[in-house]
Parts: structure tokens; sequence; C-alpha cells
């Protein structure tokens, strides 16, 4: 059974149909990508999956439970972290307490002790800012806290909207590094990226979405040949 | 690099003239000239004068930046300006009549600003004297710190007693030992301000112990830390002991009438800490805070009064209806709160707003009038009795306001800092993304201001009985607003900054009551000066501070980097 799976959900703002009938599904294990253009829906479904939005038609089911009686910090209970777009951080909060408010769901001094240690070991440049202002922060060592403040919450699923947002070359790859490295260490990853060809690079499967719909699914490996892909998200002629 | 903006200057000398013609045509120049800060030497009425004129001084020392004669010359040509200003308005005032419009453009006027010198003698001095203080003014800002921070709280020692000396001469008069030192310090009697001798001794003592404690105080600090664990906790326990005297002892020292300043300073600050959890801890920001306080009142008012005449008589003891007042105050702000979940920010404040006035509005109807007695309000409500004691006189009153501050304290910095409380911050910093780590929006909010209503509540049903009587107009909307003024003067969310905001705001215009004209004057001059000048509050709490000076942190840091 897919850990993640999401069936023909229709998302709308106010009347505005965001969604379309979307399905997939997302297997323990896997770094899983949504890529499209502005607009196509990718955010939605991400906010729509971890309950900020409720679908009017369709399930998202998390190990065959439905998610849709569930609010949104209940989802997180279940073991769904977001990292939201634009990082999301807090900005007169340190990084210290940014981290311990993701923890807030986990009661447990001892795995919060542990997963502070993880975070501060994935991104040792936290550790050295750990009691300066988040806000003070650059673009690259905000969006490490809010994935970092993510991880406080031990989550199975680990959403991320746009991690490479607004990021120098070099900091896209070290970010990108440390999503592998975070799969490797047992989470699964729903990445939502613009940058179509670093998400590919490092994901197993990948969905192309377009004005609410999903158009094409397919490995990774395969998506990078499409010439459709290719055009479109890679700037391939 | 020492840089001379003239532009600049003129225009702080310009801006301050300006204020100084304005507390002379608003008439404080001439009422507040009736009370002397030092007796014989200075008024109250100059002082505010030159209080424009240091304020303008440390404006201009920020302009210059370096720290040499230059910033005496600016201090001197802004002063020349500001009483340039002031000359012209006296000369105007002189010359023509101008009292058809402007009440307080009176020869009595041209007598304080000339010094009774008349008008080409008298402007000359005034205009020297603008100079002068100018130029000491911002000579103050040149010394080095510790001996600036010391000057300025000698004179603002002297100036607070020099205003409040009426006050500490009548609540000293009961101790005979001491009549022969308040003779001399306070020199001809009750009616004027300190004497020449007693000022000095004041600004002496003051500065000079304020530069002792600054040189020493790392020294003391580190000795105390060198005392064993169980000295050090014993010295704290002692502190703690002598505070808990001073706080049994205080209505016997003050008297009467102090104490009923304290109480109804009390009051403000129980509802300031009620209020500081919603806008402060959790960033709602509500307007309608007085509604919740009226409805503590009403409830003790309607359940124990004696009166009758309303329709339904309770005829409760006070001590049931207290919890039933909080209850009720308690299920308001639930009610308020859940058609408010989705609002943010300004929406937030209309409804709130329009939630107090509804409160304000129904107290007085004809509609629940046979109820809660409408315009006439409630009378006869009977001063409860606590263990054979009647809490009926502000001096008993005191420990019954107390026993509350002390609960509403103890609860805030307990929530502060609970789970609760973090759940708080991170709905004040950001909605959505507290929602994605797992904070329920709703208990969240619901619990703000549910806590925020039950410290207003209680409040309002001490109000019951220390009035005694209860009326609609008594829940205006200016309560709501002197209590966030309050909490934004002190600091938002800072638990002392609710202490210190109560004493500035609604302890000390109760001490001035004379003044009264003017205090909302003031209190708006207050407020644009603080945004201005500290907009993070005079007790800030940490987080609010470190947004608000954005700037330094990182200077700060950069600097720490440099270092490393």
């Amino acid at each position: 059974m897919s850990i993640l799976s999401i069936e023909n959900i229709h998302t709308y703002y106010g009347n505005i149909h965001a969604l379309k009938g979307i399905s997939l599904h997302i297997e323990k294990g896997e770094i899983v990508t949504l890529i499209g253009g502005n607009g196509a829906g990718k955010t939605t479904t991400l906010r729509t999956i971890s309950g900020l939005l409720k679908p009017r038609e369709g399930t998202v089911k998390l190990n065959g439970e439905d998610l849709s009686k569930y609010k949104a910090h209940e989802i997180v209970y279940k073991g769904i972290s977001m990292v939201p777009e634009g990082r999301g951080v807090f900005a007169r909060l340190t990084v210290t307490e940014n981290l311990e408010m993701g923890a807030y769901s986990r009661n447990d001094k001892g795995e919060n002790s542990r997963n502070l240690e993880r975070v501060f070991t994935l991104f040792p440049r936290l550790k050295e800012r750990r009691t300066q202002v988040a806000g003070t922060l650059s673009g690259g060592e905000q969006q490490m806290l809010a994935t970092g403040r993510a991880l406080m919450a031990s989550p199975n699923i680990l959403l991320m909207d746009e991690p490479s947002m607004g990021l120098a070359p070099v900091l896209v790859e070290l970010i990108f590094d440390t999503i592998q490295q975070i799969n490797k260490e047992g989470t699964t990853v729903l990445l939502v990226e613009q940058n179509a060809s670093m998400a590919l690079g490092i994901a197993n499967r990948g969905y192309v979405l377009q004005t609410g719909q999903i158009v094409l699914s397919d490995s990774a490996e395969a998506l990078k040949s499409n010439p459709t892909v290719q055009k479109a998200y890679l700037g391939m002629e | 690099m020492s840089t001379f903006d003239w532009k600049k200057i003129l225009q702080i000398g310009l801006i301050g003239g300006i204020v100084g013609v304005l507390i002379a045509l608003v008439g404080m120049v001439e009422e507040f000239n009736e009370r002397d800060i030092i007796a014989g030497t200075l008024t109250m009425g100059w002082t505010m004068l030159i209080l424009t004129v240091l304020v303008m001084a440390y404006f201009v020392a920020g302009t210059v930046k370096a720290h040499s004669w230059l910033n005496v010359a600016a201090g001197a040509l802004s002063g020349a300006v500001f009483s340039v200003v002031m000359s012209l308005l006296t000369w105007m005032v002189d010359s023509f009549d101008l009292r058809q419009t402007l009440v307080n453009a009176s020869p009595s006027l041209v007598k304080i600003l000339t010094f009774e010198q008349g008008i080409p003698n008298g402007l000359i001095t005034l205009i020297v004297a603008g100079i002068v203080v100018g130029a000491v003014g911002s000579a103050i800002f040149i010394l080095p710190e510790r001996i600036r921070k010391a000057v300025t709280l000698g004179l603002g020692m002297v100036a607070f007693l020099g205003l409040m000396q009426d006050i500490i001469q009548v609540s000293l008069a009961g101790f005979e030992g001491l009549s022969d030192a308040i003779a001399w310090m306070f020199g001809r009697g009750i009616e004027n301000g300190l004497s020449v001798a007693g000022a000095i001794t004041v600004f002496l003592v003051v500065s000079v112990s304020n530069l002792l404690w600054d040189t020493n105080a790392p020294k003391v600090n580190a000795r105390i830390e060198k005392l064993p664990q169980k000295s050090r906790r014993s010295l704290k326990w002692f502190g703690y002991g002598m505070l808990f005297l001073v706080i049994i002892y205080l209505p016997a020292i003050l008297g009467l009438y102090l104490t009923e300043v304290v109480n109804s300073t009390g009051l403000f600050i129980l509802m300031g800490l009620g209020l500081n959890i919603v806008v402060g801890f959790a960033g709602l920001l509500d307007l309608g805070y007085v509604a919740f306080y009226a409805i503590g009142a009403y409830t003790v008012g309607v359940l124990t009064n004696l009166s009758g005449e309303l329709t339904s008589s309770f005829g409760w003891n006070f001590w049931f209806a207290l919890p039933a007042a909080v209850a009720l105050a308690v299920i308001a702000g639930v009610m308020l709160g859940i058609p408010v979940l989705n609002m943010r920010g300004d929406y937030l404040a209309i409804v709130t707003l329009g939630f107090g006035e509804i409160i304000r509005i129904l107290a007085l109807s004809d509609f629940l009038k046979p109820h809660i007695g409408g315009s006439q309000g409630i009378v006869n409500i009977p001063p409860p009795k606590f263990l054979e004691v009647l809490v009926n006189n502000p001096q008993t009153l005191y420990y019954f306001i107390v026993a509350g501050a002390v609960l509403a304290l103890f609860t805030s910095q307990r929530l502060r800092d609970s789970r609760l409380g973090r759940s708080w911050k991170a709905l004040r910093e950001d909605e959505d993304v507290a929602q994605a780590m797992g904070i329920n929006l709703v208990a969240t909010k619901l619990m703000a201001f549910a806590t925020g209503a039950a410290f207003s509540g209680l409040s309002g049903s001490i109000l019951a009985v220390k009035l005694g009587t209860i009326y609609p107009h008594s829940f205006a909307l200016l309560i709501s607003i002197n209590v966030l003024a309050l909490i934004i003067v002190g600091g938002m969310g800072s638990i002392p900054g609710v202490f210190v905001g109560g004493l500035l705001l609604a302890g000390v215009p109760e001490l001035l009551r004379e003044f009264a004209e003017y205090r909302l004057l003031i209190y708006g001059a207050l407020l644009v000066v603080m945004m201005q000048v500290r907009p993070e509050g005079f007790w800030p709490e940490a987080t609010h501070k470190r947004e608000l000076h954005e700037a330094d942190e990182e200077a700060r840091l950069t600097a720490e980097g440099q270092e490393a």
C-alpha cells in the first residue's frame, strides 16, 4: 500500500477551480517530485495534503486512512510535515526557538533533543547561528531553518514547497543534497519545484502538473528524456 | 567624522519652537506656572518649556556625529531658534489682541515669558536663556555615558519630587520625627516645590549614588556570584521578604488618598495583564476589552445589590458572585472569539471595537433597564466581608486588589512559559505556519480571549464593590484605549511593562488631577514621542525589541563575526 495516495481531488479557491481531479501516490522511502509552471496547482496540492485547504471532492489517504476528517494541525500529528513556500520562518524568534516550535507536536524530550542534534548535524550552519534571530538569516539559512523545523516533528513524510526559490545555485545544490540525505535516513519526500532539472536529478518519480491537472507521470529518468518535458521545463530545444 | 548640519538644526529648533508656542497657547504655561518645582526659582510651566528644549537638544545631538564643542554650538543654535520663535509669540501677544480666538494669549502669558521685565529687556533675557539651556542641554549629551545617566536621573528625580511634593508632604506628615527634615527639604509650605537647598541635595544624592552604583555594581554582583549557593538563596528570599513587607505596609505608609490612587492604578494593571495576554502574547488586537470589565462589574452588581429597584433581586454573597462574574466574562470572551476566528489585524480590531460598544449600549438600553438599571445603573452594592473584615475602604480594598494582581501576574507568567504560551507566540508570528506546526488555531485563540476576559471580569467585579455603584458610562471606549496604551507604552507582551505602563498612564495622571484638562493632550504627545524614540516600550519583551532593532542586531552580529 502507498504511504500517501491522493484520489481524484478537486480543490477550489472560492469559485476558482484550482485542482481538477488530481491523483497521485507516493511509496514509502521515495522522493517524488511535482513539477509545473506558475499557477499549475503545485502549492495547492501540498496545501490540500497538509489540510490547510479542504478538497470539495476526492480523498487524501495516509497508509489507507482517509485524512478528510482531520484538521490541519492534527495532520502534523499523523506524521506529515510541511516546509512552506517562501520558507515562513518565525522572523522574530531565534533559530533555536524556531526549531523548538517545530517540535510543538512532539512531547518526548529525548526525541526532541535527538532531533535537534540531527538538524544541527545536517545543517552545521544553524548550530553556529542558533541564538540569532531568524529574520536576520540569509535566504539559504532560512531555507535550512524551515527544513530543520519541519524535521523536528519527526515526520514520515516531508512536503517541500519550492526549496530552491530565490537561492544561489551553490545553495540550491546544498539543499538538494540534504534532501537526499534526509530521504536516505528514512523520510519520504514530496518535492514541489519549478527547477525541474534539479528536482528530477534527485527524485525517483515525477508528476507534471498543468493548469490543475496531471499531464504526465513517469520515473524521473524517463521524464528527463521526455521531449515535451525537455522543451517545456528543462529549457532544451 | 564631524558634521554640522545647519538645516537640520534649524529645522529641529523650529519644530521645538512650534511645540513651545503650542504649549503656551493651550494654556499649559500659564496654568502650570501656579505650581513650583523648586520654590521661588523654577515653576512647572517653565519646566515644560525647558523640557522641550532638552528634547530638542537630544535630537540635535543625534545630528552632530561628533562629541565636541560642535555639539554645544548646535544645541545653543537650536535653543536660540526656539527662543526667537517664543519671543515672536510674546511680541505678537503683546502687540495685538489675540484673545478673541486664542483664549490663553493673555497679558499674564507675556508677563511669564518676559520674566516680568517688559518687552525689549525680557525678550533678550528669554533668548539668552534659550541659548544657555540649549547649550547646557546638548552638553549633557556629550558627557560620558555614565555621568550623563547620573545627571539625567538626578534632574528627573528633582522634577519628580518637586511635582509630587504636596503628596509626599501629606503622606509623610504622620511621621513626627521627620517634620524638620521635611520643612527644610520643601521650604515654604505646602503649595510650593522643593527648597533650593533641598533640590541641590536631592540632585547630588541621586546622581552620586547612581554613579557609585554604576561603578560598583559589577563588583557587588561578582561578590554575590561568589557567595555559596545557600547564602545566595537566602539573600534572594531576604529580598522577597522585604518586598513583601513593603507591599503589606504600603497602605499604612501612604494614607487614604494615595492608597486610593494605588488601587485605581492596580485595577488598570490587572486589566493590562489580561489584555497583554490577548494583544501581547497572542497578537490579537482587541479594542473592546472594556466589555468584559463591564460584564464582570454588572454581574456582581446584579447578583449582590440590595437596592430593591431592579425586578430581579438575588442578594448573593459577593464571594459567590465573584466566580460567577469571572465565568460569565469568560463565556463572553469565547462568544466574541468564535465569530472573529478568521479575522486578523485591523478587521479584528473593528469587530471587537463594535463588541465593546454593543455591551455599553445594552447596559444603557431601556430594554434591559428593569434588570440592570439602564442609565441609572446599579446602586447599593454591598461591600464584601472577608473573615469578618468589611472590605469597604481603600486600605482593605488594597489587599484585595494586590491579591488579584499577584494572581494575574503569576498566571500570566506561568502561561507565557507554557505550551499554550508557545502556541500564542507562534500564532502571533504567523497563523498559517503555526497551524503547520501542529497548533490548533481555534483552541489557541479562544484560550487567549477567555483568559484575557477572565482578568478583565475580575477587575470589573472589584470595581463594582470599590465604587458600590456602577453606571454604563464607566465603561466607555476610552477605558479599552487606556489599557491598550499602557501595554504599548510598557512594551507589548512584557509583564513588567504592564506595571510600568500602568504607573505612567494610570498612576501619574491620577496624582496630577488638577491638570486633568490636559491629560489627553499629554497622553497623546507621550504616545507619539514614544513611537518615535522607543517604539518597543519602556520595558520591552526580548522578541519585540529584536524586531524593532533588527539593524542593530545585524550590526552586533557582524561585529561579533569580525572579532571571532
